[in-house]
């Protein structure tokens, strides 16, 4: 879509839809669905980082996790490293697994109790058959040292770590296969603002390093304009804006993207003039049996009736800039460079 | 006019296996009618163990060992059970991070805010009911009439923290607690959020204790702010002049950790790596005389390690700092 066909790209999702039942509206209603991901399409270079911003029910962590195929997806391809993997049944898919691994939100609840941490990070390796015992006994010791715990940390069990070291653990047991991507899912969001910017710099330094591809989720703007090279900013089950960093945060286009800015705008008198102008109020409204507008309409301060009639695509509006409004064009977007 | 909280000397133990551990060490601090203190650290530090002592709801193994807390000229350490329920809710209240698990399920929010007004000031139910809802309008939830009959899960997050906001608020507090208010929120709530309690705060007058891990709220929000690290406060004083010229190396490397939103430019983001503390807080009862942050810190010399910890010590008359080099740290910072 954005991206020359020459560019190396990794990943390819066309048009991913995931829908979930959600019961009966009345006991003899039509059934309901919840419209976790609407038609979502991105594509993710190679060596790079592509963030997905948005707030809770906008649909990021179900995109991530339909990608990783951790969930059934209703519609849409997959092409991850050249192959449609969302056509990727039973031995085929647990193999191809190796390549793509996820890093949850919540060290705690993402790491079995129960197991040492060096098995923890061995698991992989033994369920996907890599190397020789020996090996892999090597291979967690080095990937200790990559993310910087010590080689003694292999005998402890999860609760004898801080949240920190928990994510540090989480990242080399999504390392262990050598994986092209990782799936960062709000993986520093729990964390302490001080350990949040040890663990983002260590996942910069593995990127460095090992030419990882990163998938990373975050509804914090600060963090994703310093850790991604292109962003997308999801509402309700679709990208309403998508464009490089550089791009988005000096010229955002939708007015979901101004809000989300001046939400996170630093403080002072310029972060007052945003939230009054273009703050959002209310909360998101529910994915449960969307109406056919613009997915944003009920709480746009720039809404007329075509938008919400005619739900809108994402066009092109510069050069790998896409936003899907209706208005934009005819309404001004705020103009950092006075404020 | 005398503060409405005055909190002297205050040190909080938990009785853990090996003795009592100290959680929280000889802190001090006011706060004013209409203003707003902020208690800033990372997990662990003790913030919400001060919050707890000074509602008096302190888990079963901790104990306050040593200071005083006076609540509007009264001493919430020596008040008896009885008086201390009169203090909850007519004098101070306080809400939670994670407004789903603080609102009881089985009640409609309605009957859960009148609950606090004819507990405390003796409503019927009838006048509970419609007082409920002015607050519910009052925290600017919209069909305010029919959200009061509806059950918490029938809420959104940020609605739901609303309602705790009218529950705390319904008794008119003169003092109010928010313990990390909009942690659990997404960020356009979040901002709502904060506007909401400083409207709030104008027309009300009260004094708000805030507990936060953000700076930025606690720009917008504080007129004051301790800085705690590993239960002690190492940094305190006016909002303005600690975010303008941090002296602490712990306060330093908060606010320079935090990727901060840069509009209208880009950064080199690949080159640029954040700055980083190291290490991690001291559990507790690992916690020695000398400097907790000794170990994280990029400025320790010989006196840190030859000392103990210096007390807090003022600057002037907006700050005070606890470290043996903040003067060779932040020489331009001095008054």
């Amino acid at each position: 879509m954005n991206i020359s066909a020459s560019a190396d790209v990794l990943l390819d999702v066309n048009d991913l839809v995931v829908h979930f039942p959600a019961g009966r509206r009345g006991m003899f209603g039509p059934p309901s669905k919840v419209h976790a991901v609407d038609g979502v399409s991105f594509r993710v270079r190679r060596g790079t980082t592509f963030g997905i911003v948005g707030e809770s029910g906008s649909g990021k962590s179900t995109t991530a996790q339909a990608v990783m195929r951790l969930i059934p997806m209703t519609s849409g391809q997959i092409v991850f490293g050249g192959e449609n993997i969302a056509e990727f049944r039973g031995e085929k898919l647990r193999l191809a697994r190796s390549r793509f691994q996820i890093v949850f939100q919540d060290p705690f609840s993402a790491l079995d109790p129960r197991r040492r941490a060096g098995d923890l990070i061995r698991e992989p390796l033994d369920l996907l058959g890599i190397g020789s015992p020996r090996e892999r006994e090597v291979r967690v010791r080095q990937l200790l040292e990559e993310v910087g715990l010590p080689p003694q940390a292999a005998n402890l069990f999860p609760h004898q770590f801080s949240g920190g070291q928990r994510q540090r653990l989480c990242i080399a047991r999504a390392m262990a296969p050598e994986p092209d991507l990782i799936v960062c899912d709000e993986a520093v969001s729990a964390l302490d603002v001080a350990i949040q910017a040890q663990i983002l710099n260590l996942l910069k330094k593995l990127q460095r390093e090992r030419g990882l591809t990163y998938i990373f989720i975050s509804h914090d703007l600060g963090v994703i304009q310093h850790f991604c090279d292109e962003i997308a900013v999801m509402y309700l089950g679709r990208i309403v804006e998508q464009a490089p960093a550089q791009a988005f945060f000096s010229a955002p286009s939708h007015p979901y993207s101004w809000s989300l800015i001046s939400a996170a705008a630093p403080p002072g008198p310029l972060r007052v003039r945003l939230k009054k102008d273009y703050l959002v109020k209310g909360d998101p409204p529910s994915p449960v049996d969307p109406l056919p507008g613009c997915r944003f309409v009920q709480r746009c301060p720039f809404a007329i009736a075509r938008c919400r009639d005619e739900l809108p695509v994402l066009n092109i509006q510069a050069d790998e800039h896409f936003v899907a409004c209706h208005r934009t064009g005819e309404i001004n977007p705020p103009d950092f460079a006075s404020l | 006019m005398p503060p409405v909280l005055s909190v002297k000397d205050l040190s909080v133990s938990m009785n853990g296996t090996k003795g009592m551990v100290p959680v929280l060490e000889h802190l001090s601090f006011d706060v004013a009618q209409g203003k707003t203190m902020a208690l800033v650290g990372e997990s662990g530090c003790g913030k919400s163990m001060t919050a707890l002592a000074i509602m008096q709801l302190l888990p079963e193994d901790f104990r306050v060992t040593s200071g005083s807390i006076l609540l509007d000229g009264v001493e919430v350490l020596s008040a008896s059970p009885k008086e201390l329920r009169s203090l909850r809710g007519n004098k101070m209240s306080m809400i939670f991070q994670e407004p789903m698990t603080a609102l009881n399920p089985l009640y409609t929010v309605g009957n859960q805010i009148g609950e606090v007004l004819r507990q405390r000031r003796g409503l019927s139910r009838r006048d509970a009911h419609a007082q409920a809802i002015q607050f519910l309008k009052a925290v600017q939830i919209p069909a305010a009439d029919k959200r009061v009959d509806a059950y918490p899960h029938q809420l959104s997050g940020g609605m739901r923290q609303r309602v705790m906001i009218a529950m705390a608020l319904a008794c008119k507090p003169k003092l109010l607690i928010a313990d990390e208010p909009t942690t659990a929120l997404d960020v356009t709530v979040q901002a709502q959020i904060f506007d909401l309690l400083s409207e709030l705060q104008d027309d009300t007058d009260t004094a708000i204790v805030l507990i936060t891990h953000d700076l930025g709220a606690v720009a917008e929000l504080a007129d004051d702010v301790a800085v705690l690290y590993a239960g002690r406060c190492i940094e305190q004083g006016a909002a303005d002049e600690i975010i303008a010229h941090a002296r602490h190396p712990y306060t330093r490397g908060l606010m320079a950790c935090v990727p901060h939103l840069q509009l209208g430019r880009a950064i080199d983001h690949l080159a640029a790596a954040l700055d980083e503390i190291p290490g991690m807080v001291p559990p507790l009862g690992a916690r020695g005389p000398d400097c907790a942050f000794l170990p994280r810190c990029a400025f320790a010399s010989e006196i840190c390690r030859a000392q103990p910890q210096p007390p807090l010590d003022r600057i002037n008359a907006g700050a005070a700092v606890s470290c043996w080099r903040h003067q060779e740290i932040a020489p331009g910072a001095m008054a």
